[in-house]
């Protein structure tokens, strides 16, 4: 027994959570409990098996005992365990975020009871697609979190967000059902759907199939990772959802794609066919991304474009197929998870304390409110790169990569990647000198709870409000606390966790850095799958 | 591996069927799409698992080629499973859909109209109270395809519900 040997917990348990809260329905405070009390315990086993994950090395579990590659495994190397981690950190935080929304705004009754075991069965979909060693395991698992995400995206069944929520379920069904598409034809290529007996037997297939099943795969995730163009339903669907589900989607559901890419990348199709291909793609991810960026003037849709332009980083580092680029992608895979779902969360907060996400209709908010503004401000110029923050290690990891590799197209691309950076500074100094830095009186159109709460303090009753055309979400209840600790304090612990990013910088590039080279080298994940000598 | 013409050729019927209701702006032949392509998906699977053969339940005495391949089968099981999920989902979404604006129909998105209406970019506020955020009321009654033509009717509108 060793500490790998605790992945299916990583998916059992919270499905578990889920079965319970689905009971608890009609108890809010027990249902908060045990969601958040399952996740704690997840993320437990996760740090343990990371932590035991450089000694131990790559392990395959095999569910049911069956022997692989007939049985499903669930394969725990390095990156699979850091990227649990992380995305259960996030999870945590975004939840105890939405239950601290839910008990300031005394709505705890009606539909929004499904949240709880909604969100866990996708937190089940997300471990149980970064631990999956078998290609039809990951459509399941696929399945399985987007499915939930249906649910959450349309939470509360509102006009726009079941506008949105058709989209997003008509391009989720398509993208998943080309990715079943490609397993079907992989099999008929192969006859099998266990990764690495895919990995073994992939290198004997014709090299045109080879092409065209790669090719499939990579379209299929490349919707689920929003990388241009395929990342067209993003910005339109993730701004109507819920705050804590938009910051949850946006750090978590297209890194999964991202994931998916990675293991096609490295072990299913090694090698550099595509690289120029995928190059171009992260250019244009990058640019055409920030370029939306600026022309916005929502915060929520400023910030999905800002999500879109740096999966396009992920991207490049990934088709530099070097040791340091992969290594660079994984980093920022982990600072960006982090940082995006910050953002997100202050924009919830943002959204609260002034009334609307639209920076044209806010202002004066750092005065109105200094925490924000440094919650803001951190994370912000931590997206843009600059240093010392995460970001921007993660993106100097990336450009010494695109140097090292030092072709005519990579050294365009740490161009590109150097505009982008700055484009993302532009579009965030932008959103602070116009939401945060000037005075809220020279505002045209505020929201009525952004004045109102300027001469009375933090806290506002319903009847300052009604002289506004919109009063917002707000109306008919009697007093409501703006910015509560129970949300302030998730927030404040993700920004700190992304400072804590640099801090610990030396050590996580170390692991991200020997993840890469596993990868890289294929025979770890190939040996504890198959057994010893089984490469080639 | 051995191919079954008429598979292929029901499978081709499905996806050419599927995609031209995909591209419909109708909802529910939106859903008819993903349901036929879904099938011929499943099917596609099935044409994959190479020729028929015996039930694979072991018997002494049988070769092992002439055993049908059941993997397959249990991979479109689960699709099927999967499918049906998805499309009961959407069958809520598009009632839903229904009882909110009686329409049958994919919505524009508000901000790509807001986007087409603008003149240059100073502008682009006016119409801002009726954004996609979930603080919007005005907006949403009526439907947004014709705002195009009547902005100034839109906005005389809102000013007008004001007081």
């Amino acid at each position: 027994m060793i500490a790998a040997d605790l992945a299916p917990l990583a998916v059992a348990l919270p499905l578990l959570g889920a079965a319970i809260t689905f009971i608890l329905i009609r108890y809010p405070s027990a249902q908060r409990f045990v969601s958040i009390s399952t996740l704690a315990l997840t993320l437990g086993l996760e740090v343990v098996m990371l932590l035991a994950a450089p000694s131990t090395g790559t392990h395959a579990v095999r569910l049911g005992g069956w022997e692989p590659p007939f049985g499903i495994v669930l394969v725990v190397d390095q990156f699979s365990a850091l990227m649990l981690v992380v995305s259960s950190v996030v999870s945590l935080t975004v939840l105890v975020y939405a239950a601290g929304q839910g008990t300031s705004d005394g709505d705890e009754e009606g539909p929004v009871s499904i949240f709880h075991p909604t969100y866990l069965i996708l937190v089940a979909g997300v471990s149980n697609a970064f631990l999956t060693g078998d290609l039809f395991n990951l459509y399941v698992g696929f399945e399985i979190l987007l499915t939930a995400s249906y649910v959450l995206m349309t939470l509360g069944g509102t006009a726009p967000r079941i506008r949105a929520g058709v989209t997003y379920v008509v391009v989720s069904v398509v993208s998943s059902m080309l990715f079943l598409i490609a397993i079907g034809m992989i099999y008929g290529a192969t006859g099998t759907v266990n990764m690495a007996d895919l990995a073994v037997k992939l290198e004997d297939v014709d090299p045109a199939t080879q092409l065209v099943l790669h090719l499939m795969l990579l379209v299929a995730f490349g919707i689920k990772a929003a990388v241009f163009p395929l990342s067209f339903w993003l910005p339109d669907s993730y701004p109507t959802a819920p705050a804590p589900v938009t910051a949850v989607f946006a750090g978590l559901l297209t890194k999964v794609g991202v994931y998916a890419m990675v293991r096609v990348e490295t072990l299913l199709f090694p090698g550099d066919r595509i690289n120029s291909f995928l190059m171009v793609v992260a250019l244009l991810t990058m640019i055409v991304g920030i370029l939306g960026a600026l022309a916005q003037s929502d915060l929520k849709r400023l910030l999905s474009f800002t999500l879109v332009s740096h999966i396009g980083y992920m991207v490049f580092g990934l088709a530099l197929s070097s040791r340091l680029g992969l290594a660079a992608t994984v980093y920022y895979v982990v600072h960006h998870i982090t940082i995006q779902t910050s953002l997100f969360l202050v924009t919830g907060l943002v959204e609260r304390r002034g009334g609307t996400a639209d920076v044209d209709r806010l202002g004066g908010l750092a005065r109105l409110s200094p925490l924000l503004g440094i919650l803001f401000f951190v994370p912000a110029m931590n997206l843009a790169g600059i240093p010392p923050f995460s970001g921007f290690l993660g993106k100097l990891g990336l450009l010494e990569a695109g140097v090292e590799l030092g072709t005519p197209l990579a050294l365009l691309l740490v161009a590109g990647a150097v505009t982008t950076s700055l484009l993302t500074l532009l579009v965030m100094a932008r959103v602070w000198n116009r939401a945060f830095w000037r005075s809220p009186e020279d505002v045209e159109d505020p929201d009525p709870i952004l004045l109102a709460a300027a001469t009375d303090g933090s806290r506002v009753t319903a009847s300052l409000q009604v002289t506004g055309e919109d009063t917002g979400k707000f109306a008919g209840t009697d007093s409501v606390t703006l910015l509560p600790a129970t949300m302030t304090g998730p927030t404040i612990g993700l920004v700190a966790l992304g400072l804590g990013l640099t801090l610990l910088a030396g050590p996580l590039f170390t692991l991200t850095d020997n993840a890469a080279a596993e990868m890289l080298e294929r025979t770890p994940y190939l040996e504890a799958v198959l057994g010893a000598g089984a490469d080639r | 591996m051995t191919v079954n013409i008429t598979l292929i050729v029901l499978m081709a019927a499905f996806f050419a069927a599927g995609l031209y209701l995909l591209l419909e702006r109708s909802l529910t032949r939106v859903l008819f799409g993903l349901i036929l392509m879904g099938n011929g998906v499943n099917i596609l699977i099935l044409a994959m698992s190479g020729g028929s053969g015996t039930a694979p339940l072991h018997s002494a005495g049988t070769p092992a080629e002439e055993y049908a391949d059941s993997l397959p089968q249990a991979l479109i099981l689960t699709a099927i499973v999967i499918t049906f999920a998805v499309t009961s989902f959407m069958l809520g979404m598009i009632y839903r859909s229904w009882v909110l604006r009686r329409k049958d129909e994919v919505q524009d998105d508000p901000e790509t109209l807001r986007a087409d209406d603008q003149d240059d970019y100073g502008h682009g506020d006016t119409d801002s109270s009726e954004d996609a955020s979930e603080f919007s009321d005005a907006g949403e009654a009526r439907p947004l395809r014709r705002r195009k033509a009547e902005p100034a009717a839109g906005a005389g509108r809102t000013a007008g519900e004001a007081p």
